[in-house]
């Protein structure tokens, strides 16, 4: 990217290390909120349908992981995938899937809170019918995970808007590297410290127009499938 | 039942239809280089990584930290070379096993950037006046506070000028811990004075009302050093593609691409490396 262009000049001119960079923001954001919620969902879920002693704390860690800062998520990712560290063999620190890595950390609680209490507060509306039915619990979760899908979405949202949104964690564990694990967030750190914050500004609307835009297709989606299952 | 999961399938495929990334797995013919600030804020490195791609087909992936924490960046087997300023700091490095052989690159120098109303009165004077009259005036200062090159510079500079800083300093001298792109971003806010490499200052932007007041002091002088990291503590370390990065910096053609390194006419850095005798 050339210092003398603008930002909106750099997309009217379709420039391609910019391109590179909404891909990679997106690709790493997006896998990460993907696998998140693999893992978020149904222990939500399962965290909603059960009782047991110590639940209550439970909920109470995971509301606060909520708030996990960034660069302690990625400070502890990079201690592990370094060289020194216990993963260090993987050779993964200062890629892309360190990024994915860090980033599911960090909104994987985000995903598993919100899921836990969407899902307790239709289990209320749907004990009745579910018990009365004698659906197995495995049955429960997923028809409780299914009708409160819409609800979910903002799950979904929320962790996206997170990891979309973080620089501390990408920033150590990609290293910002140019061409490779450089973001939209890292590079508007990188062009504030050279001073050319036009530009900086000029990105970062480019980042909350992209994630207006993905927000905008969910909910389009989420109108389509309604209207569809009626 | 089965469109059940058509939703979740859905966002699953979604993300994985964006995420091939990592194109070049295949055959890696890419090294990591830690570096300082500097080097990339000034714009060096997007200038010079492109030629020595184009000549050797090497990737170089450039981690920009303070001098320090590169090195320690190094230390920790998560870099195949280091390019840093700070010889006291390299030394120490090689001591301790981590690198090879150390190699002059280039150098430039520091310069001291303050407000052009010039509140401490240092405009023209050498640096030891300049730091006094600074410290004895307590006009604001922004330090980098970030181990790097440039702070070490900096606080060898108080030493010499009789100042034990670290006793000294009070709410005029402000220990930003960050890089030299956002110290000067802070003295431009704040119209301090603040201790700059030239390079990052010629490329700077957003300098508001500042402006050079102290140069040309030899005691301002700023050596570049670039060192492979020691394969025998880190097997990992990309041995021979490391080596012909740093083969080519300090061969003619890299000397000659560091000279041409310019921006509005104005050269940032001094080609320096030890000429071989072949």
């Amino acid at each position: 990217m050339s210092d003398q262009f603008s930002a909106w000049q750099l997309i009217l001119n379709g420039d391609a290390a910019l391109f590179a960079i909404v891909r990679l923001s997106l690709a790493v954001s997006l896998s990460a909120v993907a696998l998140a919620a693999l893992a978020g969902m149904p222990l939500g879920a399962l965290l909603a349908l059960t009782r047991f002693p110590g639940r209550s704390a439970l909920v109470v860690v995971l509301n606060a992981l909520m708030g996990l800062p960034p660069v302690v998520v990625g400070l502890a990712v990079y201690l592990l995938l370094s060289r020194s560290g216990p993963l260090g063999e993987m050779g993964i620190l200062f890629t892309p899937s360190a990024m994915v890595i860090a980033q599911t950390i960090l909104i994987a609680p985000i995903i598993a809170a919100l899921t836990r209490q969407t899902v307790e507060d239709l289990w209320a509306e749907y004990r009745d019918e579910l018990t009365a039915m004698d659906v197995s619990p495995a049955g429960r979760m997923t028809t409780l995970l299914w009708d409160a899908r819409y609800s979910l979405l903002t799950a979904l949202l929320a962790g996206f808007g997170r990891a979309a949104a973080e620089v501390g964690a990408v920033m150590i564990v990609g290293g910002n590297i140019d061409g490779f694990t450089r973001t939209m967030t890292t590079a508007v750190a990188l062009e504030t410290s050279k001073g050319n914050l036009p530009l900086a500004m000029g990105l970062g609307l480019v980042l909350v127009a992209i994630v207006l835009a993905i927000n905008a297709a969910a909910w389009g989606t989420r109108v389509w499938s309604e209207r569809q299952t009626g | 039942m089965p469109s059940r999961f058509l939703f979740l399938a859905l966002v699953l495929g979604v993300s994985a239809a964006v995420t091939n990334f990592t194109p070049a797995v295949a055959q890696d013919r890419s090294i990591v280089v830690a570096s300082t600030t500097s080097t990339q804020d000034s714009g060096l490195f997007g200038y010079l990584l492109p030629l020595f791609k184009a000549k050797a087909g090497i990737d170089v992936k450039v981690i920009a930290q303070g001098t320090g924490q590169a090195l320690d960046t190094a230390r920790r087997g998560d870099a195949d070379v280091v390019f840093v300023h700070a010889k006291p700091q390299e030394e120490k490095f090689l001591a301790e096993g981590f690198g090879m052989k150390r190699f002059d690159v280039m150098y430039n120098d520091f310069v001291l950037i303050g407000p052009k109303s010039d509140p401490a009165g240092v405009r023209g004077k050498d640096i030891e006046t300049a730091l006094k009259a600074i410290q004895s005036k307590a006009a604001p200062f922004v330090s980098r506070g970030d181990k790097s090159g440039t702070h070490s510079a900096e606080l060898a500079l108080w030493k010499q000028a009789g100042i034990d800083i670290a006793t000294a300093k009070g709410p005029w001298y402000r220990e930003i811990g960050q890089g030299m792109g956002a110290a000067l971003n802070t003295a431009a806010a704040m119209n301090g004075y603040v201790l700059a490499d030239r390079g990052t200052w010629i490329s700077f932007k957003n300098r508001g009302d500042l402006e050079i007041v102290v140069e040309g002091d030899k005691r301002l002088f700023n050596q570049y050093g670039v060192m492979l990291v020691n394969p025998e503590k880190f097997p990992s370390v990309k041995k021979e593609l490391g080596q012909s990065f740093i083969d080519w910096l300090i061969s003619a053609e890299g000397q000659a691409a560091i000279a041409g390194y310019k921006i509005d006419g104005q050269q940032l850095f001094f080609p320096n490396a030890e000429k071989k005798a072949s």
